[in-house]
């Protein structure tokens, strides 16, 4: 088993988002994260998705993602790619701690947002492992309340995974 | 219909006046070319009832949305067109939700419209709502919901497209009440507009050296041919591949009549009731041939004991099929009439095996262990033989046979003469009971000139014969052998086999009720019956000479009658029976 990221291009139709999951919960993928959104092009969605797998189990699920119709394009990204995730994290703090919180929020250059007595909420972005490095550090404190994103990722260099997709594959169909 | 320069891009200049959402959907199923609807209308699909009532396509009003998608699919495979069924909102198409599932595992093009609630009360639990495009999201190879009436003709257009291209399959559109009755203007798209979907059909020229490398250095090369050779209707280009290599066939489920049964390379069927041959060759090849074929787990057995000395090329239109459940040494994604084509090409440059001695010892297996039967000695009759001499009096020449799914349904496969490609039609991936009356329906519409034979099992046939009503009303005259053992029968031959004889909730007593003969009479249909030898063939020719009403004949056959050859779920094909614990010796059989 290893960690595979795909960005997974879609029409940005209502349902794609159905159809994504259901797919993977029909097939039987379990699927670590998921984020999706909009991208340079107004009518096509980005999906990032991260799933721990077989070689196998990542080419069959890749070929059943291709089978939807509203999937355009799917590209696995390399392991050196850009990989981000955002946390929110509502740590317990009272006078005595605070500082030693705002010690490790430093540390790992995230940031408070808000801040009483008794809390202060950080945020924090970067790799899956510094946010668990990060998280490990503030849990001692008494960890009340956290919310993270799914995973983002974008190849590094100069090309785009969109420049090759959606205007050269984009020939219409005559109808017959 | 009238082509437009590419230039002109969208859609043809409409006209400009103003008509309603259904009577765009109306001529936009009229522009795809559909010739017949079968379907039930209803409170949100009531609008689209209106303009079909004045249109050249004809409407065949069925008694239940399960029956129309059937005979969608049994329309689709006879005829190789699109099966177009419709039904209205909630229970309509929910009722549609078995016969997609249906033509999803077997690749049959079918597009359904169902009617859906006003666009303002989705969401609502309406009246009759159902998420219709939701439910059936994994069992259609596409699913659309139209909630503006501008967008209806694109959308068929879009449907049909993706039901006939590529790998085959169901593709839903669910248009809102209110769109339907919205006025807008028509205009057929010249083209559209798929950037998701682009199946590749020609297969890359480097896999077809490769696949004629391999084929050269085969000494028990075996061609494993599924249903995608019907649907890419290349019988032809598979018979000039056998004639020039003289590689010995199986035909699946599937492809039954995709390749004569009377050629003497046809080894007939493989997989858990496959002929011994068949199964035989597959377990003992080098290389395997995959032709349109899932390797699906009725085929292989235990999927790590199959064919285990074989190398596998592997042709299919859909590349998430090759390498799903056995790895492909040679993957080929195209559609298999381009493939069979360039593969003789390539083989017709290369020099070939001979393969005589590998031919031999499968033709021997074939005549030490034919698929036989047992003649009952209690005087019931043999279903086996029933169903051979409803081929044998009926000939391959006009015939389509539709089937059922259990015992009845094997023992069609086996015994019913399989000359012609698109000539068979069963449920084969989803197994689904009660698929035969309404699919013969469907297939007799498509070939009105065609002699249709449905056999059915007494099960089977109780879950959908309403639609003989239909049948019998819209002058289809199909013919439906009801072969009546009083039971589920392929789940008490299980119980037989592995349950000890308890036989728990598969006892029908169909000997008491129904009487299938009062009730194909009052369906409007000629019932006849036969319980004797004797008056087998004298009820299957009374069948044949009657052409302008349907006609039901039941044979009351023997309940113990088993299917063999079987090789026991979830074991090695080694394991094949040919009999009840009568194995074959397949030491004598090794090379």
């Amino acid at each position: 088993m290893s960690t595979h990221t795909l960005s997974v291009l879609v029409a940005d139709r209502p349902g794609v988002l159905a159809r994504v999951s259901a797919l993977f919960s029909r097939r039987g993928f379990n699927i670590d994260s998921l984020a999706v959104g909009p991208t340079e092009q107004e009518d096509i969605s980005r999906i990032t998705l991260v799933v721990d797998a077989e070689e196998h189990t990542v080419e069959q699920l890749t070929k059943q993602l291709n089978k939807l119709v509203e999937v355009i394009k799917i590209v696995e990204l390399e392991p050196d790619a850009v990989r981000q995730e955002l946390m929110l994290i509502k740590v317990a703090t009272d006078a005595a701690t605070r500082s030693d919180v705002l010690e490790v929020i430093q540390l790992f250059k995230a940031k408070a947002v808000d801040a009483t007595n008794e809390a202060i909420v950080v945020m924090a972005t970067g790799s899956p492992e510094k946010l668990q490095a990060m998280l490990t550090m503030l849990e001692p404190f008494g960890v009340r309340e956290l919310v993270q994103s799914g995973l983002v990722a974008l190849g590094r260099g100069p090309r785009s995974i969109t420049d090759r997709s959606t205007r050269a594959d984009r020939q219409r169909v005559r109808v017959v | 219909m009238t082509t437009t320069p590419a230039t002109v891009t969208g859609a043809v200049a409409g006209t400009g006046e103003l008509i309603t959402g259904s009577e765009s959907l109306v001529r936009s199923l009229e522009k795809a070319g559909v010739e017949v609807i079968f379907g039930i209308p209803g409170g949100a699909i009531l609008p689209a009832y209106d303009p079909l009532f004045d249109s050249s396509i004809r409407h065949i009003l069925v008694r239940h949305e399960q029956g129309a998608g059937h005979a969608a699919e049994g329309y689709a495979v006879a005829t190789g067109k699109v099966g177009v069924c419709m039904a209205t909102s909630g229970p309509g198409a929910t009722n549609l939700v078995t016969p997609l599932a249906d033509a999803m595992m077997d690749s049959v093009p079918v597009v359904a419209i169902t009617g859906q609630v006003a666009g303002r009360s989705i969401g609502t639990d309406a009246f009759q709502e159902a998420d219709i495009r939701g439910i059936t999201m994994p069992i259609t190879k596409h699913s659309f919901l139209i909630t503006d009436a501008a967008d209806i003709p694109e959308a068929i257009a879009e449907a049909f497209h993706l039901a006939r291209t590529g790998r085959p399959g169901p593709v839903l559109v669910d248009i809102t009440k209110d769109a339907l009755q919205a006025k807008t203007t028509f205009s057929w798209p010249t083209s559209i507009d798929l950037p998701g979907y682009h199946p590749v059909t020609r297969p890359h020229a480097k896999q077809i050296r490769e696949a004629a490398r391999l084929v050269a250095a085969a000494r028990r090369p075996v061609l494993y041919v599924g249903g995608g050779v019907v649907k890419a209707r290349a019988a032809e280009e598979l018979a000039e591949l056998v004639e020039l290599t003289g590689i010995p066939v199986v035909t699946t489920l599937m492809a039954r009549g995709v390749f004569p049964d009377s050629h003497r390379l046809n080894l007939g069927m493989p997989g858990m009731h496959g002929t011994v041959a068949a199964v035989g060759a597959l377990q003992r090849s080098d290389l395997l041939i995959s032709l349109g074929a899932r390797f699906d787990d009725r085929v292989t057995g235990e999927l790590s004991s199959f064919a285990p000395n074989a190398r596998v090329i592997h042709a299919d239109i859909d590349p998430a099929e090759i390498s799903k459940n056995r790895t492909a040494d040679c993957p080929i994604v195209g559609d298999v009439k381009e493939v069979l084509t360039s593969l003789v090409a390539q083989l017709g440059e290369t020099e070939l095996p001979d393969l005589t001695s590998w031919q031999q010892q499968l033709l021997d297996m074939e005549a030490r262990y034919p698929t036989g039967y047992d003649e009952p000695d209690d005087g019931t009759l043999s279903p086996q033989q029933v169903i051979r001499r409803i081929g044998e009096l009926t000939g391959p020449e006009n015939a389509y046979w539709a089937a059922g799914v259990g015992q009845h349904q094997m023992w069609a496969a086996h015994f019913l003469p399989h000359e012609r490609p698109g000539r068979w039609l069963n449920s084969g991936g989803a197994g689904t009971m009660g698929y035969c009356v309404p699919a013969a329906m469907g297939a007799q519409v498509g070939q009105p000139d065609a002699v249709v034979w449905g056999i059915d099992g007494d099960g089977c046939f109780q879950m959908t014969n309403q639609e003989l009503v239909t049948c019998a009303l819209e002058g289809i005259p199909v013919k439906i052998a009801v072969i009546n053992n009083q039971s589920l029968g392929m789940v008490r031959q299980w119980q037989t086999l592995f349950y000890g004889g308890r036989y728990s909730n598969t006892d029908l007593k169909t000997h008491l009720v129904p009487d299938f003969v009062k009730l194909a009479e009052a369906m409007g249909c000629v019932g006849l019956r036969a319980s004797t030898a004797e008056e087998v063939d004298t009820v299957i020719n009374q069948a044949l000479a009657i052409t302008d009403r349907p006609v039901v004949v039941e044979f009351i056959v023997h309940k113990d009658a088993m299917v063999w050859p079987m090789v026991p779920a979830g074991t090695s094909n080694d394991a094949i029976q040919y009999a009840r614990d009568m194995a074959p010796q397949w030491d004598e059989e090794e090379l």
